[in-house]
């Protein structure tokens, strides 16, 4: 490896993946040396028992679990993947042990092997919705109070689906739909000669079957008819501001405030009143 | 005692159901059966935060008491939830490398350390030597700027003034050098996958040998020297949340709070990265794991980062700053005002952005408050498909509870800032 990344016990993967096989048997689905880290895919079911394996076997002994990291990919069967890190301190190692599951299925907790996974456990379920059997305090934990969504999916939207500000008039924090005074801009960087596979408004029409004969023209009366029949124009969105006091709810100005009767100051010298170049 | 409700006088035994009462003595032990005069406390609820100046930030604790006595304590985190890994994921690996220095803002550079070293592990790219030993440099100030707010705010906590006034001296003095390399104090930036954005002047190196020669020792150990041997810092801190080395190690303690259990891990003796295979430094550790010694084995890190900083400018070598490979690290403005091939390179970068090959890394770093560490998913695009990151103060904050239980309310404080926690790293 030439990038300097920690340098821990690399070369002692190949041994601990014939290790974790041996000790894991059935439960081990499958393990995988990639850019030098192990990982272990293990069955959800057997979760508890295989993390119990991994930290007292000898030769394994990876005590500490770092980090549960959840991932999403949509596309798979069981959508979500949990990731645990673990450290063995003797052995100077590191692996992954990694559990898929989807919105349903419960991954059993092991906070009885590790109390720090109980934090952990409840940053996924936040996170993802992935559900964890046994984990005695699942509340949500970093997002709001009730706040609604598992924001992490892939199918959550960045902006999000509420925003909140302090309203003066309900004089409370107040929840409102999203609404951005410009849309997010992504930005599409696939090569169309390199193999994108998305498809441009207007390509779904070559995929119809094609008439026979030569298409016919438009009659007058057809274009007449689909004018009529406009598409419902896009209601202009008000931008939210907060300049007068009747937007913000904030109250008039004190009508006896006037500046000709605010009090004079010795020092400031009056103007002629032909601008600051006189 | 300002709630009458709470407080539950036990019914006097000459009143109109007094046969009653003694009826429910009898047979009791001595511990249940208060007598006159007792009073019965029931435990209550109070809510620390989450705008508390000793809670560091926007933490909010639910403690129960008995008395003066914590029972239990339950922090809520998230006030400060900016959804960093939301946003990363919609951003190029260069635009997302500023996030990270809005994680942990107390040491910023050490974030940005973790960042680019994930990214170059899955692009297998090769830095060269200057870059490493200027970011071992600058990870080693933030370490000490890191620990003087840590340390400063630590005994201020516990009712001491004026060394904290002095240990902000050395951390402006930091940030100087920060503003110096980078051009900003605070969130600096200044790591790039491939090595760092700039070179270092010649001036700032001297001045930052001078400073580490001179002023850093004289005023460092002053302010020590007021609090380390002191009798009501001793009093607030020795014997206060002890954690065991198991304890530590099942809670997944890392940094500081495991060296001060009395386990010897560093990551950056353990698992060197960059330079730090070649620095001569030691790691301190604590004997009973006590905020006391928590302090102590931070103020002894300072010392060694000095010791680190010394080396990394004996030891520096010329050469480039950042990667030679334009595929990942762009080139230098005059050099794209004369060759096509750099213009067509910088705009592409600052476009499109490098593509990283596909595959999962969790690297991490030993950041001034513990292991900070990225696991990051790559798809082969241009931008990360998932980038977790991984917090000091998530394991050490959710161990309060069993740190806190059986001290005093006051103690929560002194607790708390030895644990060391910044929430833009916390909650991300």
């Amino acid at each position: 490896m030439r990038a300097p990344a920690p340098a821990y016990a690399a070369d002692l993967n190949g041994e601990t993946i014939e290790a974790a096989t041996r000790a894991l048997g059935d439960m081990l689905l499958r393990s995988q040396d990639r850019v030098g880290e192990v990982a272990l895919y293990v069955a959800r079911e057997q979760l508890v028992p295989a993390m119990i394996a991994l930290r007292d076997t000898p030769g394994l002994e990876y005590q500490q679990l770092m980090e549960i990291a959840g991932v999403d990919y949509p596309d798979r069967e069981e959508r979500f993947e949990c990731v645990y890190c673990l450290l063995s301190l003797t052995r100077n190692h590191r692996i992954q042990v990694r559990v898929n599951t989807d919105e349903e299925k419960p991954v059993p907790s092991v906070t009885g092997i590790w109390p720090v996974a109980g934090w952990l456990e409840r940053e996924v379920y936040d996170m993802y919705g992935v559900l964890f059997e046994g984990n005695p305090d699942l509340r949500r934990i970093l997002t709001d109070y009730g706040f609604r969504g598992y924001p992490q999916r892939k199918d959550f939207p960045l902006t999000g689906y509420v925003e909140l500000r302090y309203s003066e008039e309900a004089k409370r924090v107040v929840y409102e739909p999203v609404q951005l005074a410009q849309d997010f801009r992504t930005f599409d960087f696939m090569s169309p000669w390199e193999g994108a596979e998305y498809i441009l408004p207007g390509d779904e029409k070559a995929k119809l079957p094609e008439a026979k004969g030569a298409p016919s023209p438009v009659t007058a009366d057809q274009i007449q008819k689909a004018d009529a029949a406009k598409s419902p124009e896009a209601k202009a969105k008000q931008p939210k501001t907060t300049e007068s006091p009747a937007q913000t709810g904030a109250g008039k100005a004190d009508p006896d405030n006037k500046p000709e009767e605010k009090p004079k100051d010795p020092d400031v010298v009056p103007t002629p009143g032909k601008g600051q170049n006189q | 005692m300002a709630d009458e409700s709470l407080i539950h006088h036990p019914a006097p035994p000459f009143n109109s159901d007094g046969d009653r009462y003694v009826e429910q003595l009898l047979g009791q032990e001595d511990a249940a059966d208060p007598t006159t005069g007792d009073v019965t406390i029931q435990n209550y609820t109070i809510n620390f935060g989450p705008q508390h100046p000793a809670a560091h930030g926007v933490l909010r604790l639910v403690l129960e008491l008995d008395g003066e006595i914590i029972d239990r304590v339950d922090p809520h985190v998230g006030l400060l939830h900016r959804g960093t890994e939301k946003l990363i994921e919609y951003k190029t690996y260069a635009q997302a490398l500023p996030y990270m220095d809005r994680l942990d803002y107390v040491s910023p550079l050490c974030m940005e350390h973790s960042f680019v070293l994930a990214v170059e592990k899955l692009l297998d790219l090769e830095v060269p030597l200057r870059a490493q030993y200027l970011r071992v440099l600058f990870a080693e100030l933030t370490r000490i700027s890191n620990h003087m707010l840590n340390l400063g705010s630590h005994i201020m906590d516990v009712g001491a003034m004026t060394p904290n006034l002095w240990l902000f001296e050395i951390r402006e003095d930091c940030l100087n050098f920060f503003e110096r390399v980078s051009g900003a104090r605070m969130h600096s930036n200044y790591f790039r996958v491939g090595g760092v954005h700039q070179d270092a002047p010649l001036k700032l190196l001297a001045d930052i040998g001078d400073w580490v020669d001179t002023r850093l020792p004289r005023l460092f150990e002053d302010a020590i020297s007021l609090v380390a041997d002191n009798r009501i810092f001793k009093q607030r801190n020795v014997d206060i949340a002890i954690v065991s080395r198991e304890d530590a190690i099942r809670w997944g303690f890392s940094g500081p709070m495991i060296r001060a259990a009395g386990i010897p891990w560093d990551l950056r003796k353990s698992q060197p990265y960059d330079v730090y295979d070649r620095m001569d430094f030691e790691v301190p550790v604590g004997t009973r794991g006590d905020c006391y010694d928590r302090f102590m084995v931070r103020v002894e890190e300072v010392r060694q980062s000095a010791r680190i900083i010394k080396q990394c400018l004996a030891q520096m070598p010329e050469g480039p700053v950042i990667t030679l490979d334009r595929k990942v690290a762009p080139p230098k403005r005059g050099e794209m005002k004369q060759s096509m091939e750099a213009l067509i390179h910088h705009f592409k970068l600052f476009t499109e952005g490098y593509h990283v090959p596909a595959g999962e890394v969790y690297v991490a770093t030993e950041s001034p408050k513990g292991e900070f560490g990225i696991y990051m998913v790559a798809d082969g695009s241009n931008k990360p498909y998932r980038c977790k990151i991984r917090p000091t103060a998530f394991s050490h904050l959710q161990a309060m509870d069993f740190m806190s239980r059986g001290h005093m309310l006051a103690d929560t404080t002194a607790i708390l800032g030895a644990i060391d926690i910044v929430f833009g790293e916390c909650d991300r």
